[in-house]
């Protein structure tokens, strides 16, 4: 295996990092187990001192750094996740349960009792709030990573950055950018496909347009998103108001920017519905 | 293992282990015991519901794949070949021979990707004293760092036929979104040889171990195939006197409710016995149609699944990835790249009413999803049955033929041996889609 001296030791004394999991799927944590070739450079550099997946030997803080994935969804969480910040010099969220409330947050919109009866017996057993958050909605946060999951090479950079004591240098021009200039051929302009591309926040590579279909939108919106323009503009014609409200409702669907434009499209829809009704 | 918390109370005692650790997901383990007799055992899930199965209603079913493989980031693969193939079934799709063959591959990668990761960076710490991967490497340097580059190797294969490692983007209903060009494929081709390679000596590695005394009755449930190791298809060994056709599994299968956790458990009809799917479940119906070199090595190092001990899981997943690595190959070099271009890489359909399912092997076992959709493609209601889901009711019952053995010894040494246990299983809590916790109590 290629040696790769990714975080250079400066001194003896490692920073302890906890690694703590809310409501996800494991996907962004164990995308700092996917750092084969980087990984034991890192356990050099920082210790771990809480990493359940990693390890039996979990320590109390206070921690100088806590990586959250995952979001607030139950009355205990809520609770946690103070506690963990009461006990964190620094606390980064990581994945788009954690910055955004993730695919969970799908039940924002609608009727969480609902949603309990469709998949449990005896809903009365589960304990859940209505809503799923993300992490800044409930503690002070001092750096999001985007990403459903997060990019591998932004995580180490987040942790160097943390090792480093700077603000890492994330990238927060939309998908687009690097989808030229990996030298994809748009697939709106030549195929036609529905493509959040240009709303959306950069990290992931641009992969999908590569793949042949339009991005869905991983990271979450990019800054200042023309969404008008990518309704009227770029999915009208494409899409109906529902199917585009639905397109932006996935990942990051409690995004803000995606959450006010989806129900938009909801409501134009409604009020073309009852026009339709009323002739 | 995480602070266990014991306490006393008039003669009794509760153990608890609040988090299990180097396990994905969250859960923990609480034991009521009363001098030697043993008053409770929960696997309690307490990973918070997601409601995946609703918040499906009323999505296109393009978005099915997307979404289902979030339930998981380990296995996302599992997921998604899961659900398109099912919903293949309702619209009637079938796809071509050489995108079946992709689908194997992308489908080995995982197993790779899933079952080198529990091996070297999960499981392995536990026969060595050490508390975790990062420990362990002071010990084996040269077999940690190998398990690293195994991983990395399936990983690749994911991220070619894939786009990413985690989160595919690329699995389509009626086959992939666009195929990888030739000259990506055949690059795998050296690498997969340097696994499978890696992948022997790690078995080897790993045949030395000596493993806790521990064996309970197994009645196993696998997906078995006639020709080859089952994966994407096959029909349900449920004994060793029947087999079941796809179709019926509902009928031989039901999830039930508890109120110590989140996810479903999963019973065998009628009596509700607990079964155990996984690894040990596929070789024991059958080791006899792993691939030569992976046969052989079973033989070698004298695995034998009827012995039924958990704990030599490592050594069951370790012949895994000789098997996923050497079918990767045999894919990769057979591969017949003239009728892949040929023919469009995603089969065109059209959308219809209708109900259908599949099951397939997940890495760590059987895993059904079934789907209602209607006339213009929105899915009305799906179910999705985990592996994890279906193990938990039987690690609850090893746990008890443990603590039979053990119940006299300190709540330390008790809820370590029975964190162990549990790890053997490689539970996948996130992926018990509804939900598992250890506290163990001594009353």
């Amino acid at each position: 295996m290629q040696e790769n001296p990714v975080l250079p030791v400066k001194n003896a004394v490692k920073p302890r990092v906890a690694v703590v999991k809310f409501a996800s799927c494991d996907g962004c944590q164990l995308t700092l187990l996917d750092c084969e070739d980087e990984l034991l450079a890192i356990a050099d550099r920082v210790h771990f001192a809480h990493f359940a997946e990693a390890s039996s030997d979990l320590q109390p803080g206070p921690y100088d750094l806590t990586i959250v994935e995952g979001s607030v969804s139950t009355p205990e969480d809520r609770h946690r996740i103070v506690k963990l910040r009461a006990q964190s010099k620094k606390l980064i969220t990581i994945g788009a349960c954690a910055t955004a409330g993730g695919v969970q947050a799908l039940r924002n919109f609608a009727s969480s009792d609902e949603y309990k009866k469709a998949v449990y017996a005896s809903p009365e057993m589960i304990q859940t709030l209505s809503d799923s958050t993300p992490i800044a909605r409930h503690v002070q946060v001092d750096f999001e990573l985007r990403g459903c999951p997060v990019d591998k090479q932004q995580l180490i950079e987040v942790l160097l950055a943390f090792a480093e004591g700077r603000q890492p240098k994330t990238s927060t021009e939309s998908v687009c950018q690097p989808c030229k200039r990996r030298g994809t051929v748009c697939v709106v302009v030549a195929q036609k496909k529905p493509c959040l591309g240009p709303v959306t926040q950069a990290g992931c590579g641009s992969i999908c347009p590569a793949y042949d279909r339009g991005c869905y939108a991983c990271f979450g919106p990019s800054a200042q998103p023309n969404m008008r323009g990518l309704s009227e503009g770029l999915l009208s014609g494409k899409l109906s108001n529902p199917q585009a409200a639905m397109f932006l409702q996935s990942f990051h669907a409690a995004s803000d920017e995606f959450a006010a434009e989806s129900l938009r499209l909801w409501q134009i829809e409604s009020r073309s519905g009852k026009t339709k009704e009323a002739t | 293992m995480s602070q266990d918390q014991g306490s006393s109370q008039a003669g009794g005692r509760l153990i608890r282990v609040p988090i299990l650790t180097r396990v994905e997901g969250e859960g923990a383990l609480n034991i009521r015991l009363r001098g030697s007799s043993i008053e409770g055992v929960e696997l309690n899930i307490y990973e918070p519901p997601r409601f995946f199965e609703a918040l499906l209603r009323g999505r296109p079913i393009e978005d099915v794949a997307d979404i289902t493989s979030r339930i998981c980031g380990i296995c996302p693969i599992a997921y998604q070949m899961t659900a398109v193939q099912a919903i293949e079934s309702i619209l009637g799709v079938g796809v071509p021979a050489s995108i079946a063959d992709l689908r194997r591959l992308v489908y080995c990668a995982e197993w790779i990707e899933s079952h080198v990761l529990h091996i070297h960076l999960l499981h392995a710490p536990d026969f060595f004293d050490c508390h975790s991967a990062m420990e362990l490497v002071k010990k084996f340097p040269v077999e940690v760092k190998r398990g690293l580059r195994l991983k990395q190797i399936g990983n690749r294969i994911l991220e070619v036929l894939g786009g990413r490692a985690i989160h595919p983007i690329n699995i389509a209903i009626g086959g992939f979104y666009r195929l990888p060009k030739e000259s990506e494929i055949r690059e795998l081709i050296p690498m997969v040889q340097q696994g499978l390679e890696g992948a022997m000596q790690a078995a080897r590695w790993l045949s030395g171990l000596s493993f806790p005394d521990f064996s309970v009755p197994y009645n196993y449930v696998s997906l078995t195939h006639p020709e080859r190791y089952p994966i994407e298809s096959g029909e349900i060994a449920i004994d060793e006197d029947l087999i079941i056709q796809a179709c019926q599994y509902e009928s031989h299968f039901q999830e039930v409710q508890v109120p110590h956790s989140t996810a479903l458990q999963s019973r065998r009809m009628p009596d509700r016995g607990e079964y155990f799917v996984g690894p040990m479940a596929r070789l024991y119906y059958n080791q006899s149609r792993l691939t030569p070199q992976a046969k052989q090595l079973a033989d070698q190092i004298g695995f034998d699944a009827r012995r039924c001990n958990p704990h030599q899981s490592i050594l069951a997943r370790a012949i895994e990835t000789v098997f996923a690595f050497e079918e990767s190959l045999r894919i990769l070099t057979s591969l017949s790249y003239r009728e892949l271009y040929q023919s469009p890489c995603q089969v065109a359909y059209v959308p219809k009413a209708g109900g259908g399912q599949s099951l397939t092997e997940a890495p760590r076992g059987l895993i059904f999803h079934r789907y209602q959709i209607d006339a213009q493609g929105h899915v009305e209601s799906a179910k999705i049955v985990p592996p994890t889901s279906q193990n938990q009711a039987r690690i609850e019952a090893d746990l008890v033929c443990l603590l039979e053995q053990m119940h006299a010894q300190s709540d330390r040494a008790i809820a370590q041996a029975c964190e162990r246990l549990v790890r053997t299983y490689d539970p996948c809590i996130s992926c018990s889609t509804h939900f598992l916790k250890v506290k163990i109590d001594r009353l």
